[in-house]
């Protein structure tokens, strides 16, 4: 398989509602994550080519490490995929087609007519996929607590000191970005003034009492995440020889 | 046995199989699944040493010859526990079955020990064939896989009703470990099907038997790390952890063993190749070698010759009542495990 971005060279440049470049698109697929890894698709190489018609029919194919990926998760980015895509200016049509994978007819299907997670696996959900997706994102909160105290700790802060501290108290950075944007999604108190430290579930600053086990659980849910990461990455490239467009190796 | 400046180690492979998933073992109509199941499984190979890669044609379906050399010849192993893994929608005489296993192994006598598995949808027609299983067997142990596909549904869980019914039986009839391996369908499939919490209440309810969690719980090592600090009879099993991560990224096994001593402890912690995804050799002798890379790991706790030998072998042979050598054993003063004291700040 090869990585490609096409655009038709015959589309109308420039002009209001022309469709957009492939590259707009790639830009666009940035936002959407894998949430058990909390990492766009475009990074993880899940994103092998991308091509607008000059009529503004976008299509997207992805594949995945394994051909039996967790079907919820696969239905989530896939969705996610085709909703980005469909709301871009000049985009006409957007398809999203997962390759490779046992349930991609049920997924590529269930996306393409709008029908929800229930529908699209008739009789086996109950439910659609907000209370998975909620459930990843507090595992992505505890992870970036770690990611945004650590370096604190190891320049000498007290563990219990952390719980003086507010958002805005930290100096700015990627992981503290990163952390604002998946507590502010959670609903989440995530501005300035906003504690540091605070259990994922309720928003509630976290007690002193309670502060060692939390940073530790941060830890393991960080390190946990990130060797997951580390495998999906071994076995897409044990699966795959070609990098995905936008493909990066783990930070 | 293995033996390193010194140290003699006895070997459990806790977690290893004797599969067919060759094209002539797939159900027709089902091709993609059989197919589909045994490249992934190849993937997995290809996180280990590339001179310890196999062709997709000779992992589908290894030899007697091939396991005897791989696991006792040149693996260390002294003895190997068989974990059976069925998938008969997609292999017509099964994956790996408890008959396939018992079948090979009879002939090296001493060398295996048979787990079997049941599978709670199959009702009574199931618990009939669990006790022909364990009396022809002799099984101590069962390895059940939620995930697998049976008749329509996609999975279960081990909190179930009827997963109640098949553990108790299985009590009754002497089975002591349960290795659990989780996977990615459930049902509904709405839910995570790698959450652990099945295995936390399972593991309180059913205080005689032991739950060895198998791969860690990966990819949810979080969840199934705080539950095992909270059951005293709940077990790490290293399958994956040591295969898919030791050579392919050691930085990542390094804080993951860091995290498993710390919540788990090496008292609990057991080695499993995963055979035929990955060889033993390599993984005995590089876990042997296997210290934290650098200072960024001072904060974990310590794994020393004593707590090596304990998950390479000697905690397996606790579980499994495997008799082992009086020079392979560890010292009556070989001192308590680094973890414990530590993790028990987690009884909140």
């Amino acid at each position: 398989m090869t990585a490609t971005v096409t655009t038709d060279p015959s589309r109308p440049e420039g002009s209001a509602g022309s469709p957009p470049a492939a590259s707009t698109v790639l830009a666009a697929l940035e936002t959407v994550r894998d949430p058990e890894l909390d990492e766009p698709i475009t990074s993880l190489g899940f994103v092998t080519s991308c091509t607008v018609s000059a009529g503004g029919d976008t299509t997207v194919r992805l594949r995945l490490p394994t051909y039996f990926c967790a079907p919820n998760f696969a239905f989530l980015m896939v969705a996610d995929a085709y909703d980005v895509i469909s709301t871009l200016p000049g985009v006409r049509r957007a398809e999203v087609v997962l390759e490779d994978h046992f349930a991609s007819d049920a997924i590529n299907g269930g996306v393409a007519a709008q029908s929800g997670f229930v529908q699209s696996f008739d009789g086996e959900a109950v439910s659609e996929l907000g209370g998975l997706r909620a459930d990843f994102l507090r595992k992505a909160v505890m992870a970036g607590t770690d990611q945004v105290c650590r370096p604190l700790l190891a320049g000498g802060a007290d563990p219990a000191s952390l719980l003086t501290l507010t958002l805005g108290d930290v100096p700015p950075s990627r992981p503290l970005r990163r952390l604002r944007e998946r507590r502010a999604e959670l609903g989440l108190p995530a501005g300035d003034d906003a504690p540091l430290v605070i259990d994922p579930v309720t928003g509630v600053r976290v007690s002193e009492q309670a502060v060692p086990l939390h940073l530790r659980r941060a830890r393991v849910t960080r390190i946990s995440i990130e060797a997951n990461g580390g495998i999906c990455r071994g076995m897409l490239r044990h699966r795959y020889e070609a990098s995905g467009l936008g493909e990066e190796e783990q930070q | 046995m293995y033996e390193k400046d010194g140290e003699k180690y006895f070997v459990v492979d806790s977690h290893m199989h004797y599969w067919n998933a060759a094209p002539d073992n797939w159900v027709p109509g089902a091709e993609q699944y059989a197919k589909g199941w045994i490249e992934c499984f190849h993937a997995y190979q290809g996180l280990g040493p590339p001179e310890t890669h196999w062709t997709i044609e000779h992992f589908q379906k290894y030899s007697e010859d091939d396991l005897m050399k791989d696991v006792f010849e040149d693996g260390h192993v002294d003895v190997a526990v068989f974990q059976p893994t069925y998938l008969l929608e997609w292999y017509k005489e099964g994956f790996n079955t408890t008959q396939r296993n018992n079948t090979m192994g009879e002939k090296h006598p001493g060398k295996f020990i048979y787990n079997t598995r049941f599978d709670p949808r199959d009702g009574d027609v199931g618990l009939k064939q669990l006790r022909q299983d364990v009396e022809r067997y002799g099984s101590k142990g069962v390895k059940l896989y939620t995930a697998e596909w049976n008749n329509g549904s996609r999975g279960y869980k081990l909190s179930d009703p009827a997963a109640y019914r098949f553990l108790e039986a299985a009590q009754e009839l002497g089975i002591k470990n349960i290795h659990v391996h989780k996977g990615p369908t459930i049902w509904p499939l709405d839910k995570d099907a790698f959450d652990v919490a099945d295995v936390d209440h399972a593991a309180t309810d059913f205080q005689g038997l032991n739950f060895i969690v198998e791969h860690v719980g990966l990819p949810r090592i979080e969840d199934f790390c705080f539950m095992a600090t909270q059951e005293p009879n709940v077990y790490a099993g290293l399958s994956v952890v040591i295969g898919g991560l030791m050579y392919a990224r050691p930085k990542f096994f390094a804080k993951v063993m860091g995290e498993l001593l710390f919540w788990v402890g090496e008292d609990k912690m057991t080695f499993g190749s995963d055979y035929g995804i990955w060889e033993p050799k390599w993984q005995v002798e590089g876990f042997v070698d296997w210290d934290y890379p650098s200072d960024e790991f001072s904060d974990y706790p310590r794994l020393g010759t004593a707590g090596k030998k304990k998950i390479l072998g000697l905690n397996a042979a606790r579980l499994y009542d495997i008799e082992v050598p009086a020079e392979l054993q560890l010292p009556a003063d070989a001192g308590e495990p680094a973890a414990r004291d530590d993790a028990a700040l987690v009884d909140d």
